[in-house]
């Protein structure tokens, strides 16, 4: 409600950031769907032509991009159950009457705050490293082989990674979604003679159950693009065994300076990431009414 | 609720929660008492964790080694550049959306947001090209425009949630009063949204300042920020863990901080409103 | 000086129309009341007077000067909020200065003038302290100490009292009523209080569906009710409304007869009913009857009357006292 005046106003003053985002978003998606459709190497300047679907069988034919499609599925789904299941727990465990509150939760929330690089360099180093690594000592204490986490299990251990990244991201949204629990909705339960367990499913969990949802699609969205902890730790080797769809496109084009073909497969980037979009947007579309 | 918790629970919680949480924090605080040991001291075996010659040299080496201060001042230049440039942009259009929304403002939320979720992997070809193009790689302001629209929508919708808990009944009271426009953004309205821009603010500098796709995709060098500084280490002859982790140090004790401060208003930042 | 002046004043939102036209004469000094069911436009029509909202059509003028294009600042009209609007992180003082310094008063003048609101308002105390610690009335105090100090020609008022509770609404009626009668200001108020209106008013307005009803003094209203619609609306409780026989008996298709205005007795009537509830105050006794051909009926007797739950009665309406309706729920 308000005065025409001011809604001409009010247009002037979208208009900007609209314009803005409206040409972010056009302008290189379309360059990405023309390239798509080229044979575009940067090495062979001047030769580019258009190709048809070609980009597209030779990318989806390639074995490269089916491990790359299972490794990202792979890396979304391992975070996402470790951050949800250990977030879950975490948030129960904080929400419960302690001494210092305050200082577990800043302790537990740090992971979040530290850069992508920062923390793939540290684990990669200090911790999964098979001779120096924190890790190699405690194997060879117990008196085991060291493992050597990023060769032999390259895609766990940046699931590891990212996991310790987003699990403090998940607690403290479910943590601040346990706290609005109504406490009296609680003890109605106890009066009611519900146990521990049984509160647990009946009350606790179907509470929580839309902050697990926002969790889980935000993340989602994250983890679908996650980069720098590969390109740091394991250059999405050895061979494939931990690219994902992201690093694929990367190295095809900044590496292999295929621009076409990288095209074709950053669409298909898109396609899945508007898959897991639709849903986000539903449920953040809810919040609006 | 006045129901009286027993010593022994309360302890019980506090022990688990506080191993828990170390545990959790400990590779940072790793990271942390490695930079202050010699690098023998750092690789040592069995590890040493607070028994050893404590030193400050790793700091003083990697600012003298490195053009390390150049970039702290890249991350900071463009961390809090996109941060003010998105709020600049930002604030009119969520303001008028809060405030004089209409039929399509939902429907014009939902579309920002969404640009949001388009993977980088989808522009990042285009986007080489065209900075290659224009000049713009490793420049200060093509990284700063870069991180400014991708953060735009989130500054938006955080604002936009802080404006719409502003009461419109107030602003119509200041025009009642008689209050012009300048003077009901001014004293009333300004007043009212500085604790919500100031969260959005704190909150997006944290982003910007580790965002690290485009920042290691369109840097090296000159405009390289922490991001792309710090992954420079991994190449094996940056392999020193002392010196790494005084880096590492510096380059996350800032914004460790200042995510301590803003924890608060991240839910509700991060989730769009829809976890408050 | 505060004459209000409506002339065919129509709005809609998109295609919905909501206010189809409406003529008011508001003049210098009156105390107006705009009363009506929830969606009837009042509060549109108050928004409309301020210009927080544009008219679609038509034209309002204040003091004689066409207004219609004014922004709300160059009205000289005060308004007082539902939620009363004050200004959560200025103190009391500068949140009842703010319209003065808009205005660019001189500094010491604001304060006389703030010190001497507070006075009449007994906000005196409570200066410096931040609406967040106050209470509902005395947050509502503060609103209308903003208006008055800029000595406006005309007060507004949204449904003003609906946040507090029951006790201290009567206080605030009253303050508010003596402050019209010290004042001698213009003051428009909406309400969906029918009490309110007639406790008071100089003029109600009566809207329904955006159009008015039924203009004048609350007596006025009370005793000749234009329509089926005033005279439910007015008088508490509602008037009861007998169709059928006994109506059409009367030349009519609907009769209404006031709670206060039926004769009771135990023995013999025009109407016979079976008591349902019955609510002894003391004072008044409210009856809750079945007649006997199902039509439910209150009525009021004055003091005591001892008859309970399942009691015989015989109701006949005082001379006079009875309204008759046409089809179209005109009166008669």
């Amino acid at each position: 409600m308000a005065t025409r005046h001011q809604k001409t106003l009010a247009r002037l003053m979208v208009a900007p950031s609209v314009l803005l985002l409206l040409g972010w978003m056009i302008v290189p998606l379309a360059m990405t769907l023309w390239f798509s459709f080229q044979s575009y190497n940067l090495l062979s300047p001047g030769m580019e032509q258009f190709i048809g679907w070609t980009n597209y069988k030779y990318f989806l034919s390639d074995p490269a991009f089916w491990t790359a499609m299972r490794n990202t599925l792979l890396l979304v789904g391992g975070v996402l159950v470790i951050t949800v299941g250990g977030g879950i727990l975490l948030a129960l465990l904080l929400d419960q009457p302690m001494f210092g509150q305050g200082i577990v939760r800043i302790l537990v929330i740090a992971p979040f705050f530290i850069m992508p690089t920062v923390s793939a360099l540290v684990w990669k180093n200090m911790f999964m490293n098979p001779v120096n690594g924190l890790f190699a000592w405690i194997a060879k204490a117990i008196g085991a082989q060291p493992i050597d986490f990023l060769a032999q299990y390259p895609l766990l251990s940046v699931v590891l990674i990212v996991a310790w990244q987003w699990l403090p991201f998940a607690t403290l949204i479910l943590l601040t979604a346990l706290q609005s629990l109504d406490s009296e909705q609680m003890e109605a339960a106890e009066m009611d003679g519900a146990g521990a367990f049984a509160k647990f499913t009946h009350l606790i969990l179907p509470h929580l159950s839309r902050a697990i949802t926002v969790v889980i699609l935000i993340e989602t969205i994250f983890l679908l693009s996650v980069f720098a902890e590969i390109l740091v730790t394991t250059n999405g080797g050895p061979g494939y065994a931990s690219t994902n769809l992201t690093y694929l496109v990367y190295s095809q084009a900044l590496l292999q300076y295929d621009v076409g073909g990288a095209s074709a497969g950053g669409i298909v980037a898109v396609i899945l990431a508007n898959i897991v979009a639709v849903f986000l947007m539903r449920m953040i579309g809810k919040t609006l009414e | 609720m006045a129901r009286k918790i027993s010593d022994t629970r309360r302890w019980g919680f506090t022990i688990l929660a506080w191993g828990v949480a170390l545990l959790i924090f400990f590779p940072i605080l790793w990271t942390i008492l490695t930079s202050f040991k010699s690098e023998a001291d750092a690789i040592a075996s069995p590890p040493k964790f607070l028994f050893f010659d404590w030193t400050t040299e790793n700091y003083a080496e990697v600012q003298s080694r490195s053009p390390y201060f150049r970039h702290f001042l890249n991350s900071v230049i463009i961390s809090v550049g996109s941060t003010l440039l998105g709020l600049l942009i930002a604030i009119p259009a969520a303001w008028s959306m809060a405030f004089q929304p209409a039929k399509r403002t939902k429907d014009l939320l939902m579309w920002m947001l969404s640009t949001k979720m388009m993977p980088a992997a989808g522009v990042l070809i285009p986007m080489y090209l065209l900075f290659r193009n224009w000049g713009l790689l490793d420049t200060r302001f093509g990284i700063t425009v870069v991180l400014m629209l991708i953060n735009l929508p989130i500054i938006t919708w955080m604002l936009y949630t802080y404006f719409r808990e502003i009461p419109s009944e107030i602003l119509e009271a200041a025009r009642m009063d008689g209050a012009s426009l300048k003077n009901e953004i001014l004293h009333v309205l300004t007043p009212m949204a500085v604790p919500g821009i100031a969260s959005t603010l704190l909150l997006n500098v944290i982003l910007a300042w580790n965002e690290a796709f485009w920042t290691l995709n369109l840097t090296t060098s000159q405009a390289a920020p922490l991001t792309t500084f710090i992954a420079s280490y991994s190449s094996p002859e940056g392999l020193f863990y002392a010196k790494l982790s005084a880096a590492s140090t510096m380059a996350i004790a800032p914004i460790l901080i200042l995510g301590w401060f803003s924890q608060k208003q991240l839910v509700r930042g991060l989730t769009f409103g829809a976890v408050k | 000086m505060g004459s209000i002046t409506l002339q065919q004043v129509r709005k809609s939102f998109g295609d919905v129309e909501v206010i189809p036209g409406v003529d008011l004469e508001i003049n210098d000094g009156e105390f107006v009341v705009f009363v009506g069911p929830s969606g009837c436009g009042k509060s549109t029509l108050l928004r409309l007077i301020a210009g927080l909202e544009d008219v679609t059509s038509g034209r309002v003028v204040i003091d004689g000067q066409d207004m219609t294009q004014a922004p709300p600042s160059r009205r000289k009209l005060a308004m007082v909020f539902q939620s009363y609007a004050l200004y959560p992180h200025m103190s009391v003082r500068k949140n009842i200065a703010f319209p003065l310094k808009m205005a660019g008063m001189a500094a010491d003048e604001q304060e006389r003038r703030v010190q001497h609101a507070a006075g009449i308002l007994n906000l005196t105390d409570y200066l410096d302290r931040r609406p967040g610690q106050l209470s509902g009335g005395q947050r509502q105090r503060v609103a209308i100490g903003r208006a008055i100090v800029r000595e406006p020609s005309a007060f507004l008022f949204d449904e003003p009292l609906s946040n507090l509770d029951a006790a201290l609404r009567v206080n605030m009626r009253v303050e508010i009523s003596e402050l019209h009668k010290k004042l001698a200001t213009t003051m428009v108020y909406v309400t969906h209080d029918q009490v309110e209106a007639m406790t008071m008013a100089d003029k109600i307005v009566v809207l329904r569906a955006g159009r008015v009803e039924q203009v004048g003094s609350p007596l006025e209203l009370y005793r000749s009710p234009a329509n089926r619609f005033v005279a439910g609306f007015i008088g508490s409780p509602n008037m009861n409304f007998i169709e059928g026989e006994a109506a059409a008996a009367m030349g009519a298709h609907a009769i209404g007869v006031r709670p206060e205005h039926f004769a009771m007795s135990t023995t013999g009537g025009q109407f016979a009913g079976t008591v349902g509830v019955a609510e002894h105050l003391g004072s008044d006794t409210f009856l809750h009857i079945e007649l006997d051909g199902g039509i439910p009926i209150v009525a009021r007797a004055a003091g005591e009357f001892p008859v309970g739950h399942g009691d015989r009665i015989w109701l006949t309406p005082q001379d006079g006292r009875v309204y008759r309706f046409d089809q179209q729920g005109l009166a008669l």
